[in-house]
């Protein structure tokens, strides 16, 4: 039976005591995608994860990852997944070699196949000459691509990456990014991985999932739902908004029109020759724009439009309940 | 083919233990020398004043002690590797492979008291290069015997403590304070029978009975009870300390 699905879940929920870390999320990955879990730290994106990978018991609902039930085919799920964790898990006392062959010791790989494989990975994220060398003497960047050598090590059917460029510098990232692609494409491998970085879903993945307060505000591929917020973004600060946005709504050429805080955002198409207009506008009703901007719109403009935040907003919001534990309760509860 | 699987995963924890061991220079180096310090120091200063109420040269007496504390250490290794994995996230690379908890127990307890063992023999060896004379062949082959059952009984106290704590930096701290009174009770540097109050505490110290068994099958004196009493003592801790050990082991979380 081919399965085309690789990952389903049906109201997968986790309840920490008080605290609901993943709310009702039903979704799925399909088979050779890259699909990307987007949303601020403390969005619910690891406990889901963990749900997945078996280490977590969901508090309500369930899940299949390549067609085995999470809770009652552990041993069949544990079988065809790879798991690249956050935090690095290499033993750093032995060799990157060592940790490969160990690691495909412990999926039954035989004699024959570990050595074949052991080369195959290392060789995918060039790691070849550094092979003896013991992994504590790895820089992070290492660290990670021998994980990610790991987790394929015995041809999963889909490998978890939880936040898999955290805390690295540009470069790596970047080359990390080439890893993630070649590997999919190479061994057709299904990819599914959290982020907090915009780019980094941007870049990396087919489809993505919105995911804030441990629930899914949206799944759909990033072209479009980029279409969603429009073509072009316009960007405009103003002394009246208010009164902008009132006349402004009657033009017919706007697709979508937000109003945050202290700034406007236009959905347009043909954004630049929209801004003479624009400024028209502004002059007849004397309202002064302060700045202008247009732009090709970017999952930041995806977020904000879906969550009324920036993720950066989202975050130091999140990092504030985290420290004011009885908001944190109201906010969860709602 | 799920046989060969666990049996792999057995292998496997089992030998990182080895090569972790053998890489550690300094874990190897220290136990020993700090044993032979006991051995020869400690040994020597106090062999005039004991040796007359003995009957058999001090350093002889010690030797069972010594070999016990050797490899009671390595019980605190054992737990330092575990809260280290837990730290550093390797745990989780075990726990997510498809192999059984009774597997990841039974290859980490061998690896521990292999590794225990070890040291235990080195410290054998050298007591009987200086001339530690031995009971008989008997009495050789039970010493080696109680030192797989304190090994094991020693790995699992190290898996019990483990489980329970989170914090790995004040783990050792935590481990010799309960070692070390352990050790002075066990009869392991002099002999608890002459004070009646001692005497009944280190009845209920499993220690004693890994010294004394010790004691009496390698050195054949000295001994409280007859080995083969303590020989069934022991093995009834062991397999109690293992079984403990083993269950908070699988039911802690990551």
């Amino acid at each position: 039976m081919q399965i085309l699905d690789i990952i389903k879940t049906y109201n997968l929920t986790k309840k920490f005591k008080d605290i609901t870390a993943v709310d009702n999320i039903s979704f799925s990955v399909k088979k050779g995608e890259i699909f990307g879990f987007l949303g601020p730290n403390g969005a619910g994106k690891t406990t889901t994860i963990k749900m997945l990978i078996t280490l977590l018991n969901p508090t309500n609902g369930s899940a299949e990852v390549a067609g085995f039930d999470i809770i009652k085919k552990r041993d069949e799920v544990r079988q065809n997944i790879g798991v690249v964790f956050q935090e690095p898990a290499l033993d750093t006392e032995l060799t990157g070699k060592e940790n490969l062959d160990f690691h495909a010791r412990m999926y039954a790989l035989n004699r024959e196949k570990r050595k074949t494989r052991i080369n195959d990975v290392l060789k995918l994220v060039d790691l070849e000459d550094k092979q003896d060398v013991f992994v504590k003497n790895y820089s992070g960047g290492m660290k990670r691509r021998l994980e990610i050598a790991r987790g394929l090590m015995h041809y999963p059917t889909v490998l978890f990456l939880d936040e898999p460029t955290l805390g690295l510098d540009a470069q790596t990232r970047r080359a990390i990014w080439e890893y993630i692609k070649k590997m999919n494409k190479e061994e057709g491998t299904t990819i599914f991985l959290t982020t907090h970085y915009m780019d980094e879903a941007d870049y990396l993945c087919d489809r993505i999932g919105i995911i804030d307060h441990g629930k899914i505000l949206v799944i759909d591929s990033i072209e479009k739902l980029k279409n969603t917020v429009g073509n072009d973004v316009i960007t405009l600060t103003c002394s009246d908004s208010d009164k902008l946005v009132k006349k402004l709504k009657e033009q017919t050429w706007i697709n979508k029109i937000k109003q945050y805080d202290s700034f406007l955002t236009l959905g347009v198409e043909k954004g630049d020759e929209k801004i003479p207009i624009i400024i028209e506008i502004a002059q007849s009703l004397d309202i002064k724009i302060k700045s202008i901007s247009v732009r090709k719109p970017t999952l930041d403009d995806v977020f904000l439009s879906f969550t009324g935040r920036t993720i950066r907003d989202q975050e130091t919001q999140n990092n504030k309940e985290q420290a004011l534990p009885p908001r944190m309760k109201f906010r969860r509860q709602r | 083919m799920f046989k060969t699987m666990e049996l792999q995963a057995i292998y496997v924890m089992w030998l990182r233990e080895i090569k972790r061991f053998i890489r550690s220079k300094s874990r190897i180096i220290v136990t020993v020398v700090q044993s032979l310090f006991f051995l020869f120091i400690l040994g020597s200063g106090l062999r005039t004043i004991t040796t007359g109420n003995l009957g058999v040269d001090y350093l002889y007496f010690l030797a069972p002690g010594i070999i016990a504390m050797a490899i009671m250490a390595s019980s605190m290794f054992t737990g330092v590797s575990i809260l280290w994995d837990k730290q550093f996230g390797f745990l989780q690379e075990v726990l997510v492979a498809p192999i059984s908890r009774i597997s990841i127990i039974i290859g980490r307890t061998l690896g521990g008291a292999t590794t225990a063992l070890i040291q235990g023999f080195i410290i054998l060896f050298l007591s009987i290069a200086i001339g530690l004379p031995i009971s008989s062949s008997i009495g050789l082959l039970l010493t080696f015997i109680f030192m797989v059952l304190t090994a094991f009984t020693a790995v699992g106290f190290g898996l019990i403590l483990a489980s329970k704590m989170r914090d790995f930096q004040g783990f050792p701290l935590v481990m010799n304070l309960v070692i070390m009174p352990l050790l002075f009770l066990s009869s392991a540097f002099f002999p608890v029978t002459s004070n009646s109050i001692m005497k009944n505490i280190a009845f209920f110290n499993p220690l004693f009975y890994m010294v004394d068994g010790l004691r009496g099958s390698l050195i054949g004196s000295n001994n409280v009870f007859h080995p083969l009493i303590d020989l069934a003592v022991v093995s009834i801790i062991c397999i109690v300390t293992m079984f403990i050990g083993s269950y908070f082991f699988s039911k802690s979380e990551v």
